[in-house]
């Protein structure tokens, strides 16, 4: 099916603006409000933590306490008030932890079903595992006798601190280090879960592995952690997609996301992001400050990260490859949208370290109504990484009078032998590209839907096949009221 | 079929337009012929719906109704259409995707049940080997790198695919060569059925003689100055535009 038949149907399912927004009436159970040693040492005592996990909460907790909120990025919001937010919430349901879907919370599958997760047999068909996070305690995990014939390790990171100790102390925090910066430091202290994937020597992970995040509680912050470890000669491909509830109220999330790829291994993580972006005067939405950072610690390893970022109110994102073994490759492939009053700074940063490092970076930033979308990016040769290359190419597609479009590309080359190679277009729909689709019957919406599909079909390319298709559905949507 | 009276129109404030009146009959072909900056091409825009384009009075009525207020894509789904004399260019959207969105948007605002891909390849790769279009082609971006005889082939085979009432030709022998005019003419004389009528504008009398009108119009500084049958056409090719405006005035 076409991108403007998926996002026509998708558009005339929308009863309002926006499909996602409602609200599970499920009784929650909440840590106090603000943020105290108190607050970590109750996250960690729910998880039933070991004294090991509280005591890195902890320091990263009182480096958290010394550091500023940083304000270099091209994004505006009244000050975030640390001291009176929620920092867990939980399903009460789930105190005891559910055996099969069918103890679940029918609330809970029913809010899955609204969300069109696959929860129960579709998922079979689709072939995806699904470790789905309400909230944010894992209510339900899949596929996991076919991951463990396969030796994978597929479970929420609460699961693996208690049972793989020994690689979760081994790996959390060795990319993003629990003192690397405010949001990331804050999570370290305050994460309440996320998703834990290992991938043994050689294995070809069975399966596109899958978590689909979603906030639900009010005020509530959400902190996910998620640490993806491929060992020695493995694949795995790992989709992350979200949606939230509407809320006046906005709400922050600041998740981190670990990779560690060894020798020779590759992991492939693509995002659809589609978190409530607010109203058409900046009302609400999620504020998403995110550190996602992937080490290719072993030689011949390679990352890539593909992202749809059509969701948020203000979206700091700069998802980036450590390229730190001879020969590794990273990839970064993203489509960032900005509508209404939404504001995107968002890029990436490739770090070249090891010797013949290759690095790619293609940007694709579409601004419409008031928005702000930022490209902000860092490539960094140092001065071991001999033949080291770069390619990045940002194109920018404005829709409309008063939106902005914002290139920042830092280079730093400290080897006279690198290569690095960058290209930058801004472009507008034009009238006569509408009008010639208009006048071949596709209606405006449709048709700006189609064209800013094109324009970032090098990205749409990359992601997973039925991840394509939701991609393609929401670029539509996440344009609505950007024409006429 | 098509009823235009007094009509008017204005371009940022400027008329161009000036008190044209038409009318094309049910299975007719008209000719356009003027002179360049007579109006032609902003004629064929107004029939087509584009923005900017101001009717400050007249009419134009098609089929019974008042074409003035219906936005492009409902005078599409109606059955008009303009080959374009600058076919646009659509980087990543490939053609055979456009053809299909745009079909099949045209069969839903009619409410006919849509094609799926495998019968809109079936129906386009039908209509596409008679006017040499390849299939690569049809893989590539919409026009992106096409020459000017691939933009215009694809212009006719949108033609055939959407099965228009009323197809406006602009200037569709501009920038085509000898056998790129004969493989586009060929493609619209299998087009002209009964029950389809077509207005054929150019500024030269070449075109004609592959695409043999019903009758043939002269624009010049916004309004019809001569009327004639083919062989008016003959006449300007041999004398030339400006004593027939000359005569006119």
């Amino acid at each position: 099916m076409s991108a403007i038949e998926q996002t026509r149907t998708q558009v005339e399912a929308l009863g309002e603006k926006y499909k996602y927004g409602f609200v599970t009436d499920i009784e929650m159970e909440l840590a106090p409000r603000g943020l105290t040693e108190e607050t970590v040492a109750f996250i960690s005592g729910k998880k039933g933590e070991p004294e090991w996990m509280l005591e890195w909460r902890l320091s990263a907790y009182r480096r958290w306490r010394q550091m500023q909120e940083p304000n270099w990025a091209r994004v505006k919001y009244p000050k975030i008030d640390y001291e009176n937010a929620y920092y867990y919430a939980a399903p009460k349901s789930t105190k005891d932890k559910p055996q099969s879907l069918d103890e679940i919370d029918p609330k809970l599958l029913e809010t899955y079903n609204k969300l069109g997760i696959p929860l129960s047999e579709q998922k079979l068909l689709a072939g995806v595992a699904v470790d789905a996070v309400f909230d944010s305690v894992s209510v339900a995990t899949t596929f996991k006798e076919t991951l463990n014939k396969a030796g994978v390790i597929f479970c929420p990171i609460s699961e693996a601190i208690r049972e793989h100790p020994e690689l979760v102390r081994k790996y959390l925090g060795s990319v993003v280090p629990e003192t690397d910066n405010f949001f990331a430091t804050l999570n370290s202290a305050v994460f309440s879960d996320g998703s834990f994937v290992y991938v043994p020597k050689g294995v070809r992970c069975p399966m596109e592995l899958s978590t689909y995040f979603r906030i639900n509680a009010s005020e509530t912050g959400q902190f996910e952690r998620t640490l993806i470890i491929a060992d020695e000669g493995s694949y795995v491909s790992y989709l992350e997609g979200c949606t939230a509830p509407k809320r006046d109220e906005n709400q922050l999330h600041a998740a981190v996301v670990e990779l560690v790829a060894l020798e020779g291994a590759e992991i492939k993580y693509s995002t659809v992001q589609n978190w409530y972006p607010g109203d058409e005067n900046g009302l609400g939405g999620i504020y998403n400050f995110v550190t996602k950072r992937g080490d290719c610690r072993g030689n011949n390893s390679k990352i890539s990260w593909t992202q749809v970022e059509t969701g948020s109110a203000i979206t700091w994102k700069y998802p980036s490859c450590i390229l730190r073994g001879d020969n590794s490759v990273g990839e970064f492939y993203s489509i960032a949208i900005a509508n209404h009053c939404q504001q995107a700074d968002t890029g990436t940063k490739m770090i070249h370290l090891g010797r013949n490092t290759r690095s790619r970076i293609i940007s694709k930033g579409i601004s419409a109504g008031k928005a702000q979308n930022t490209y902000r990016g860092l490539v960094s040769v140092h001065p071991r990484a001999q033949q080291a290359r770069n390619f990045t190419q940002c194109d920018s597609l404005l829709i409309g009078k008063e939106c902005g479009a914002h290139t920042v590309p830092y280079i730093e080359s400290r080897n006279r032998t690198a290569r690095i190679e960058h290209e930058a277009t801004t472009s507008k729909i034009a009238e006569e590209q509408l009008f010639y689709c208009t006048s071949r019957g596709i209606p405006p919406e449709e048709a700006v839907a189609l064209i800013v599909n094109g324009f970032c079909r090098e990205v749409l390319q990359q992601l997973p096949m039925e991840f394509a298709v939701e991609a393609q559905k929401l670029v539509g949507i996440s344009l609505e009221g950007s024409v006429g | 079929m098509l009823d235009i009276k007094d009509l008017h129109v204005a371009v940022e404030g400027k008329e161009i337009l000036k008190g044209l009146s038409l009318h094309v009959g049910e299975g007719e072909v008209h000719a356009i012929m003027g002179p360049n900056g007579s109006g032609k091409s902003t004629l064929s825009y107004v029939l087509a719906g584009r923005d900017g384009y101001d009717i400050t009075s007249g009419s134009i009525i098609y089929k019974g109704e008042d074409l003035t207020v219906m936005p492009p894509e409902a005078r599409a789904a109606r059955g008009v259409f303009l080959a374009l004399q600058y076919p646009v260019e659509i980087p990543g959207v490939t053609t055979i995707n456009f053809l299909k969105a745009a079909l099949n948007a045209q069969r839903r605002a009619r409410s006919e049940s849509e094609f799926d891909a495998m019968t809109v390849l079936r129906l386009v790769r039908d209509k596409a080997r008679s006017l040499d279009i390849s299939e690569d082609m049809l893989r590539r971006a919409l026009n992106v790198g096409f020459s000017g005889g691939e933009k215009k082939r694809l212009e006719v085979l949108q033609m055939a695919l959407f099965e228009p009432k009323l197809a406006i030709l602009d200037e569709t022998d501009s920038g085509l060569d000898i056998d790129a005019l004969k493989l586009v003419a060929e493609g619209v004389n299998k087009l002209r059925v009964p029950g389809r009528s077509m207005l054929v504008i150019t500024h030269y009398q070449r075109l004609l003689n592959y695409i043999v009108p019903d009758r043939v119009h002269v624009l010049a500084g916004g309004r019809i100055v001569a009327e004639g049958g083919k062989e008016l056409a003959l006449e300007l090719e041999a004398r030339g535009y400006s004593h027939i405006v000359k005569d006119a005035a």
